[in-house]
């Protein structure tokens, strides 16, 4: 009996160790290229052995050389208001679909829901002349609107489906005293939704963090770059400089990965809201 | 707080009959910014495409020219388009057929390591590459598949099959798979940890009745588990059908759809003809398609569970 759940034990560890190498190596090349000195790659020695003389050099031209510290403002700027924007307005929205009753809640909110398999692509031309037509374009307000749009049909479907799990009581004993559907919103649902509302900003965070479609088509400009965008011109920029552009892509994963670290059931339960619906 | 309470109590009381009104302001009010935000975003955008489908346009020049259906009766002769298409199809198929097996695999794995110390660890690790953007894995996988910097040739030489390095991202043989190869490494991990959730709902008196019938691990897994689960596996092929049809990020940053079309997605293949080509009318007309497309797939997908659901 020991002896088998030893080998049951074993077995689990080394199958678990062949994934775990699958998933990893990319990291570790990652993060180990990223010290290494520019012509080791060169030397002829293999990709995985330890940098000869491990530097923080390439850290270092990242972080003071370029406008690092300027893209990672931009996308915690833009996705900081997007996500507010998206969880005031899919609350509101939700609101009246889990609690109001009248004749257009069912097809408004099957309209509102088939977007979720709207390819994006469809909107991108249309999207990008209208920027330009309004002056917006080139800016990093320009990705405002698409993303809040965009993340509305998830998030309120997610949403309503929180709320209507929400039990009637309060607000009905609210309605006995007198309280209207906007004071029941404020005092009584909002609250109570904040656990979904959480999950729902995780969610659309990570989302919109590694966001590229709409950067690409919408912005030029250096100064208005978002993360990952700046990381595709980067690459341009260092193109043959393969250390160089690991250290820009482990400083740009780090934050999520960190954050990740820290509060891993959260994120996990987060990101996987959109599919546990 | 009662005071409050009470104080509101008092003040709504005479207005009672108006609540009708504040009822119907508050659904307008309500709904506004969304509607407003979805209609100049999303639906009208849609309409627009098909409209701008009838046009040869820079994109640029004042004026557009009407040419019907001419850009129309391009795509359905355009071999490139179709090719994408393919290419589309050949990436939800590998997708699924990759994705879903390794992803319950890894699922089991994790659900019957739990109590191993070093499981936490390999769960952290396993869910890494759903936490980097598409572009950084892009970029990334390029120099893993870098014939001479990466990792996947010198592995291989370290194994002896020299004979099977090549250029992964340059042959057009393989350059599209070895980019699904990517998607699948990205994706798995959200489909091993959603099947992990399901797996840990079935109920644990269902486990144990199955026990004390005499059935092992994997004839759980297989007679009951994987029974259970199934309203998760149809979400999750749901899902990733309807992802791989608009996939674009990571293919645009690793071969921009080369070498000669060979990894081409409809996505791509849009994108490269509105915009560095800047001929808006044809490009609107390939975006349209995709909508078409996706949009009948998903009314033939929603029709089949529905049945499935009743039957099953």
């Amino acid at each position: 009996m020991r002896t088998d759940k030893l080998i049951k034990n074993a077995t689990l560890i080394a199958l678990g160790t062949v994934w775990m190498v699958i998933a990893g190596a990319p990291f570790y090349f990652m993060a180990l290229t990223g010290f290494k000195e520019r012509f080791e790659l060169f030397s002829g020695k293999g990709v995985f052995a330890m940098p000869e003389n491990p530097t923080w050099l390439n850290f270092e031209d990242v972080l003071t050389g370029g406008s690092f510290f300027n893209y990672l403002k931009n996308s915690v700027l833009i996705v900081a208001v997007s996500v507010a924007l998206i969880l005031i307005i899919s609350l509101m929205a939700s609101y009246v679909f889990a609690r109001i009753r009248f004749r257009l809640n069912r097809p408004l909110f099957i309209l509102i829901i088939a977007g979720l398999v709207i390819p994006l692509h469809v909107t991108l031309i249309p999207v990008y002349l209208f920027t330009r037509n309004i002056g917006l374009y080139d800016s990093l307000w320009a990705l405002l609107g698409p993303y809040v749009a965009f993340n509305l049909p998830i998030s309120i479907f997610i949403l309503t489906e929180f709320m209507r799990s929400i039990p009637r009581e309060m607000e009905e004993a609210a309605f006995i005293d007198g309280a209207g559907p906007i004071r029941s919103f404020l005092r009584i649902i909002l609250p109570l939704a904040s656990p979904g509302v959480a999950t729902l900003a995780i969610y659309n965070a990570v989302v919109l963090w590694n966001e590229f479609v709409f950067a690409f088509v919408l912005i030029t400009s250096t100064d208005q770059l978002t993360l990952p965008l700046a990381i595709w011109e980067y690459q341009g920029q260092y193109s043959m400089n393969i250390p160089a552009i690991m250290s820009v892509l482990t400083l740009s994963a780090l934050p999520l990965i960190l954050v990740y670290i820290v509060g891993q059931e959260r994120v996990l339960k987060g990101m996987m809201v959109g599919a546990l619906k | 707080m009662a005071t409050v309470a009470r104080q509101d109590f008092a003040r709504s009381t005479p207005n009672r009959r108006l609540r009708p009104t504040e009822t119907t302001w508050t659904i307008i009010l309500f709904l506004l910014p969304t509607l407003v935000l979805l209609g100049v975003f999303v639906i009208w955008p849609i309409v627009s495409s098909f409209q701008l489908s009838l046009y040869d346009w820079d994109g640029l020049s004042p004026t557009r020219e009407f040419i019907g259906l001419e850009n129309w009766t391009r795509l359905r002769s355009d071999n490139i388009f179709w090719k994408a298409f393919r290419n589309n199809f050949t990436l939800v198929t590998l997708s699924l057929a990759i994705q879903m097996p390794l992803g319950v695999g890894l699922a089991v794995l994790l659900e019957q390591g739990e109590k191993l110390f070093i499981f936490k660890i390999f769960k952290t690790v396993y869910f890494f590459p759903m936490l980097m953007s598409s572009v950084a894995i892009g970029i990334l996988f390029k120099y893993v598949y870098d014939p001479v910097f990466g990792i996947i040739n010198p592995a291989l030489e370290a194994a002896g099959l020299s004979s099977w390095t090549r250029s992964w991202l340059g042959d057009t043989d393989v350059a599209l798979f070895s980019v699904i190869a990517v998607v699948c490494w990205q994706y798995t991990p959200f489909y091993m940890i959603l099947y992990l959730a399901a797996l840990r709902g079935i109920p644990t008196d269902l486990r144990d009745a199955a026990f004390i019938d005499g059935a092992g691990e994997s004839r759980y897994y297989w007679s009951i588990a994987l029974p259970q689960i199934q309203g998760t596996i149809r979400t999750a092929i749901v899902l990733s059908l309807i992802g791989s049809l608009k996939y674009f990020d990571l293919i645009w940053v690793m071969t921009e759809g080369g070498p000669s079309n060979a990894s081409e997605l409809m996505a791509t293949y849009m994108y490269k003809k509105a915009f560095p080509s800047f001929d808006m009318g044809y490009g609107s007309t390939i975006a349209s398609a995709m909508f078409i497309i996706v949009m009948l797939l998903s009314l033939v997908l929603m029709v089949l569970t529905r049945r499935f659901e009743t039957e099953v």
